[in-house]
């Protein structure tokens, strides 16, 4: 008995051998169009003077959160410039741009449709745990053996692990409409797809908007690992921080990851506030 | 001549509005025929039983399948204000949502203008929604992201009018309820009563020839109730709609009611105007419904007891200048009595203004001191109307009704009493 030993590792890994020999060419493309994709908004932010990403930034936070928030974001961007971190966190938000667009595409529809399917729920629901709980760095090896070192696997890899939010936040946002707004929806003849977009999508934006949040928190998480296949970004330099024992070098790049954190959350997170101030009834 | 002229006024009036009525009577505008609605898995089984005569509970016990609505029968005539009433769990809100299909009928017919909406086609059905039947909630449901004249015109919009058309339309039916000049804001920032008023509206701008109303004003405060329920009567004799109505509130049947459907556990009890539902009550549950004397006989000094009436204090040990904020309560509510409770919810005793201050004169601190001593019986819940009555006319100050644990459930005061005895003897 204690003889026998179940092969999974080895399945998965014929798995992943057959994909590379015979499905290469979807895999190119796949590649080819992340490729595209992330290159694309990584040349777009970097064309960008540094002043103007600055003051763009700037002048979000002071519409969103107010003068203090503000004069945060000059001086983070002031602190990355000057520790000479600036090219690495527009690489890195460039990857997180692109890994949570591609997240949000595909996880906010499949949140409305195991919102509205039982049976998908069942299906999507231990996708999902699985899909968070596996260790993160355990997709880096299919992602680089099928797409090669480079922007493409980190990416990809990023996707799989900040997409579980979204899907379920917009699920349960969906859920959580209002019943009689609903029914309401529909008494006034509303057809499937009017009552998505007109009572149930609207009426879920707080969640969704949550969601969009916790999906760009994970990706920026998950782009520090993916410079283990060559992502590239300040993880390389945390990387480098660990692998030559650097602790400066470590403590600056981890401090460029931490100020975008904090600027991302704070940000998105206002976009779901107001929305969710609105419906509180004033008597 | 004068006076003869003024008094002859009134009566072609209702003259006039009695015979607009009983000519529509000709006309059936709804009928609704054997509709049952069963929440489950298998209404087939559950409906066999029906057939055999079980009863729900049995039904529920065996099969787990719950009976909404049973057998329902009735007609709606042109032009009425049809009342579905029914307690809570009776299956009037379900039985309301069968006849535009929110809920699918397990069986039977719901028939409009001849149409049997039961077996529509999910197309015709979507078009009678849109142009014939709307429906107004009991939580308003309106869209909280959109403005109150993006709300009113929401019916317009998903059958697909023209934006300068719908807000238009939308902009006539605000005005008619008197809301046009709020037509930008947002319902939030509008009052209960304001937005029951969008909902009318937007049930109102499709034009549609019915309207069914869920426990719409039940959310409102009984002033709002009484001005809403004199809108919807006016536009309904504007535009002679029938409007179907349910409600769980007696005076509101009574108030606004052609005619009375009472149903209970799933069953349509009876139909009628509320004359021959009060003359000639089909059974004991219809009796108790409507007949104030036998109503009071079952009311206790549970069911009158408000909490609201007189205001509490928690744990008077450890208040430490607790008189002063006993006081500062007291004014703040403009009462004379409140009553001392402590963190168990047991009722101590009275305190009065004057007892207060006297304390606070005197130097103590403890809430204790200026209890009132002849005062501060309490009445048990389960106490009989009739004997609350005399020790109530009795007493100078609101009285305690504690439950049977001795705990405060509220008070009664005799404005409360002859409130709540005046409404059960109304009719």
């Amino acid at each position: 008995m204690s003889e026998f030993r179940l092969p999974l590792g080895e399945w998965v890994s014929l798995l992943v051998n057959w994909l590379q020999d015979d499905g290469s060419g979807i895999f190119e493309a796949i590649g080819t169009v992340v490729e595209t994709f992330s290159g694309g908004i990584e040349d777009g932010l970097s064309a960008v003077p540094v002043w103007l990403f600055i003051g763009a930034v700037a002048a979000l936070g002071l519409w969103r959160k107010g003068w203090a928030f503000a004069g945060f974001c000059v001086l983070a961007f002031g602190v990355i410039v000057t520790t000479g971190f600036w090219d690495q966190t527009v690489e890195t938000l460039a990857l997180i741009i692109s890994a949570t667009v591609i997240s949000l595409l595909m996880g906010v529809p499949l949140g409305i449709w195991s919102a509205s399917s039982k049976r998908v729920e069942t299906i999507v629901r231990p996708t999902l745990d699985f899909m968070q709980t596996m260790p993160a760095f355990v997709y880096l090896i299919p992602a680089a053996m099928l797409f090669g070192l480079g922007r493409v696997p980190g990416v990809l890899a990023t996707v799989i692990f900040s997409m579980p939010p979204a899907v379920r936040l917009t699920a349960l946002g969906i859920r959580q409409v209002n019943k009689e707004q609903v029914e309401a929806g529909i008494s006034f003849g509303c057809t499937p797809a009017q009552l998505l977009f007109k009572v149930q999508i609207p009426g879920a934006m707080p969640s969704i908007l949550a969601g969009v949040n916790q999906t760009i928190m994970m990706a920026l998480s998950m782009v520090i690992i993916a410079s283990m296949v060559g992502a590239g970004g300040l993880g390389n330099d945390v990387l480098a921080g660990i692998s030559r024992l650097d602790v400066g070098l470590g403590f600056e790049s981890g401090l460029g990851v931490v100020l975008l954190a904090i600027m991302l959350d704070r940000l998105t997170e206002s976009f779901g506030e107001r929305r969710a101030k609105r419906p509180k009834r004033g008597s | 001549m004068e006076v003869v002229s003024e008094a002859q006024a009134p009566d072609t009036v209702s003259g006039e509005e009695g015979r607009v009525r009983s000519g529509a009577a000709a006309e059936d505008k709804l009928v609704v025929r054997n509709l049952y609605k069963i929440f489950g898995n298998r209404p087939e089984v559950a409906l066999q039983m029906l057939r055999e005569g079980r009863d729900k509970d049995e039904i529920l016990k065996e099969t787990g399948q719950v009976v909404g609505v049973r057998d329902a029968s009735f007609t709606v005539k042109k032009g009425e204000i049809f009342v579905i009433m029914g307690l809570s769990g009776s299956g009037k809100s379900t039985l309301i949502r069968l006849l535009n299909r929110l809920i699918e009928p397990s069986a039977g017919e719901v028939v409009v203008d001849g149409v049997n909406v039961a077996a529509m086609s999910k197309s015709k059905l979507l078009e009678m929604r849109r142009h014939d039947m709307s429906m107004v909630f009991q939580s308003f449901a309106l869209l909280p992201q959109r403005t109150v004249l993006d709300n009113a015109a929401f019916g317009l919009e998903v059958r697909g009018v023209a934006r300068d058309e719908r807000e238009r339309r939308a902009m006539e039916v605000l005005d008619q309820v008197g809301l046009a000049s709020f037509a930008k804001s947002y319902p939030a920032q509008l009052s209960g009563g304001m937005q029951q008023r969008v909902g009318l509206a937007r049930a109102l701008a499709s034009n549609p020839s019915i309207m069914l109303m869920d426990e719409a004003f039940s959310a409102l405060d009984p002033l709002r109730r009484t001005e809403m329920q004199d809108v919807l009567v006016n536009l309904q004799r504007e535009h002679s709609r029938t409007v179907i109505f349910v409600s769980h509130d007696l005076d509101e049947a009574l108030r606004i009611g052609d005619r009375i459907c009472i149903m209970e556990g799933g069953r349509v009890v009876q139909v009628g105007t509320s004359d021959d539902i009060l003359e000639r009550p089909a059974d004991d549950y219809v009796r108790a419904f409507f007949r104030g004397v036998d109503v009071s006989k079952y009311m206790t000094a549970g069911t009158v007891a408000q909490k609201e009436q007189v205001t509490i204090f928690d744990r008077p040990e450890e208040l430490v200048g607790g008189i002063h904020a006993a006081l500062e309560r007291l004014r703040l509510y403009d009462r004379d009595y409140g009553f001392v409770l402590d963190q168990h919810q047991k009722v101590l005793g009275v305190v009065s203004v004057e007892s207060l201050i006297r304390c606070r004169e005197t130097g103590a601190h403890r809430l204790r001191d200026a209890l009132l001593p002849e005062l501060g019986a309490t009445v048990p819940s389960s106490l009989p109307i009739e004997d609350l009555i005399r020790i109530v006319v009795a007493s100078p100050c609101p009285l305690p009704v504690v439950d049977e644990n001795g705990r405060y459930v509220g008070a009664v005061t005799k404005t409360v009493l002859l409130t709540k005895l005046s409404k059960g003897v109304a009719p």
